[in-house]
């Protein structure tokens, strides 16, 4: 693909989950936990990984087009590290230290959990579909 | 919730802004260190960090209502320039990979030096208020 054509793509992609992520947040605001960035991961986690399974099995046809929008796009755009990293900040910088923890030992194992059922989620679609 | 449209707008364009910078940075990092190793992701989340800490430094923590500048720096464009997905995908493939060592390797270097940079570009902005 033309590079010009790979960052529009990747350019909109983004504004696209950056947008949605915001929206979710302001959805899920007034708790005193971060869950919408949480949420945000895990499911920007479990869709990359699955378009990549799926892409992985299906290499002829139009998937492979749609992987800068997609991948480096809207789930680039929709998962933050970031955001996640001031949050943990704020919270530790409130005296919540537990909840600080909490917060990044439950975002790891929400974003490889979300990752490692993504993959299977995309595998069994691509061999579904043949 | 109200929205307003012009936060929207600063959000979309931070976050497109922040997403094509994403690319340029990984593919500079890839073309010099290789793809081995997802380095490209580690410099764009720890550079992305150290400017997330200089703008919660210099703009302070925001409250419930997030400004326009918050929105359009913050939110918009270090929000999409850093990114989880690919962290969570790479990691998973090190793994598929039998490179367990670069896998959890990977996973420390980002959560390690990620919350140092936030710190230090917090110091650097005059602390967290």
């Amino acid at each position: 693909m033309i590079a010009w054509r790979a960052y529009g793509a990747v350019g909109l992609g983004s504004a696209l989950g950056s947008t949605l992520r915001y929206l979710v947040s302001l959805a899920l605001a007034g708790p005193a936990f971060p869950w919408a960035t949480l949420a945000v991961n895990g499911l920007g986690s479990w869709l990359i990984v699955g378009f990549a399974a799926y892409a992985a099995r299906r290499t002829h046809g139009r998937v492979a087009r749609w992987q800068p929008f997609l991948v480096g796009g809207f789930c680039g755009g929709f998962t933050t590290f970031s955001l996640f990293g001031l949050e943990t900040l704020a919270l530790m910088h409130q005296g919540r230290l537990l909840a600080a923890l909490g917060y990044v030992a439950v975002s790891l194992v929400v974003w490889l959990g979300a990752a490692w059922g993504g993959y299977y989620a995309g595998h069994r679609l691509a061999v579904a579909r043949g | 919730m109200s929205i307003d449209p012009l936060v929207l707008l600063a959000v979309a364009g931070g976050g497109g802004l922040g997403g094509m910078a994403r690319l340029a940075v990984g593919n500079l990092v890839a073309h010099y260190l290789g793809a081995g190793f997802p380095w490209g992701t580690l410099v764009v989340n720890l550079s992305g960090a150290l400017l997330m800490g200089l703008a919660a430094g210099g703009l302070g923590l925001p409250g419930p209502e997030a400004g326009l500048a918050w929105s359009l720096l913050a939110i918009g464009l270090l929000g999409g320039y850093t990114t989880v997905s690919s962290f969570s995908l790479q990691t998973l493939t090190l793994w598929q990979q039998r490179r367990k060592a670069a896998a959890l390797g990977y996973v420390a270097l980002t959560l390690g030096t990620g919350f140092a940079a936030l710190l230090v570009g917090a110091w650097l902005a005059g602390g967290l208020t």
